[in-house]
């Protein structure tokens, strides 16, 4: 196995207000990692870490194999970067960005670039203060994958977006996956665009990561129960159980690790499992993220 | 109006639809099941490339990994290493048609139980009957 893209240990970061606590993160080339959170989280400080703009207080932090932030300057050559705060000179036309990304990057690859102008539907003739938000951020990503680097980090590249220009993204990202030494980290509160192009998945939220895996594995794993309840039948409390909502006899339970074991363990109890459903990625997220709270103020 | 030739192939018909609930890996299966069935796919075609097909669907990586895996599990298709995965050559295609056309009725079966408010157990009590029609003389007794 090759070395990986992203390599994050026991990665803390303190502020006044908030703090990033063992963040441990794993991505292997060739592979899509989505990174989830509510707002807050700390997504954004964690990308920011892997860029070397904000430093761990402790940690390993290691980007296609260099020590960040000591390596940054070499590691940085090969990493594309997008964010929201990233601004582009409101009077400059795109072409003039164009002309100037490659100017400073050797690898910047003109007809990739022509053929993403195409794409995206992008005047490169056009100042950038007139260009929507869409085109903004079409823009933008334009000037990153035109340098064709083997890692690329994104904060929150859809947000915003409507649906025409979501999807022109996520297709931009899932080609650049047709080379498999490349790799993307991409954040989003939107998990539906996880959910369709990601390998792995990584919940974080309040600083922490609550949860992280290969995104088959995950959508397996959950599984919401309904069940009919007769009177005076108590429920047993599973380990796999991560919330009971129950109105008269129907109940639903949820379930973070689902074995046909589960659903036996209600029957015996003198309960009738009406139905096991499968969650989608945005369900299993909630119910993630409000059983780590629970457990976090108990 | 720029035409997208590079998505312009035979895999590329695969389709992934988010309001469908079926995880995306079955979505995959069926489709390329339906494909081998339709004889679309013949024994010995090629498969794309899991990349190429993740690419092509836009989907992840891992999922169509998944979906070939249990392809290959089933003897729909087999892997060579190094070479690629192939249609199998033994493929049953009758059969394959007739499995697809058995879970189209069973998930209309279990719609219909559903509507009537039966339980999983129930319905499944009720295809035992239909199946083995003299071992259900006692049914009666336990629904009632």
């Amino acid at each position: 196995m090759s070395e990986l893209a992203i390599q994050m240990a026991g990665v803390e970061k303190a502020y006044r207000y908030f703090s990033l606590r063992d963040i441990r993160l794993e991505l292997e080339p060739g592979q899509i990692l989505g990174f989830v959170g509510p707002n807050g989280a700390g997504k954004s400080t964690t990308i920011r870490i892997l860029m070397a703009l904000v430093h761990q207080d402790d940690g390993d932090v290691r980007v296609l194999g260099r020590s960040m932030p000591r390596e940054q300057a070499i590691a940085k050559r090969d990493i594309g970067y997008m964010s929201e705060d990233m601004r582009l000179y409101g009077g400059a036309t795109l072409a003039w960005h164009m002309k100037f990304v490659a100017s400073v990057h050797p690898h910047w690859d003109h007809d990739y670039a022509q053929t993403l102008l195409r794409r995206f539907s992008l005047r490169a003739e056009q100042p950038i203060k007139v260009l929507s938000h869409g085109e903004r951020t079409k823009a933008t990503l334009l000037l990153v994958l035109a340098r064709r680097p083997r890692l690329l980090l994104l904060d929150e590249p859809t947000t915003g977006l409507d649906p025409v220009a979501r999807y022109e993204i996520l297709r931009e990202l899932t080609d650049v996956m047709s080379d498999d030494r490349r790799s993307i980290l991409f954040s989003s509160q939107n998990t539906q665009d996880v959910e369709q192009i990601s390998d792995q998945i990584t919940f974080l939220d309040r600083g922490r990561i609550i949860e992280s895996s290969d995104k088959e594995t995950f959508v397996e794993r959950w599984r919401r129960l309904q069940l009919d309840v007769p009177p005076g039948v108590a429920l047993p409390s599973l380990p796999e159980v991560t919330e009971i909502s129950a109105s008269g006899r129907l109940a639903t339970a949820t379930i973070n690790a689902y074995t046909d074991e589960v659903a036996a363990a209600f029957t015996r109890a003198g309960a009738t499992v009406r139905e096991v459903q499968r969650m989608s990625l945005e369900e299993i997220f909630v119910a993630n993220v409000m059983s780590s709270r629970k457990e976090a103020s108990a | 109006m720029p035409v997208y030739t590079v998505h312009n192939n035979m895999h590329s018909d695969l389709t992934i639809s988010h309001a469908d609930r079926r995880p995306m890996y079955l979505q995959i299966i069926e489709q390329i099941r339906h494909r081998v069935a339709i004889g679309d796919w013949k024994p010995g075609h090629e498969l794309p490339s899991i990349r190429a097909l993740a690419v092509a669907t836009r989907v992840s990586v891992i999922t169509v990994k998944r979906a070939y895996l249990e392809l290959e599990r089933d003897r729909v298709i087999v892997t060579r290493q190094g070479k690629g995965s192939f249609v199998a050559e033994n493929v049953d295609l009758g059969l394959q048609l007739k499995h697809e056309e058995l879970s189209q009725h069973l998930t209309a079966a279990a719609e219909i139980g559903k509507h009537l408010g039966l339980t999983t157990d129930q319905l499944v009590e009720r295809l035992r009957e239909t199946a083995e029609p003299s071992a259900g003389e006692h049914g009666d007794e336990e629904v009632a």
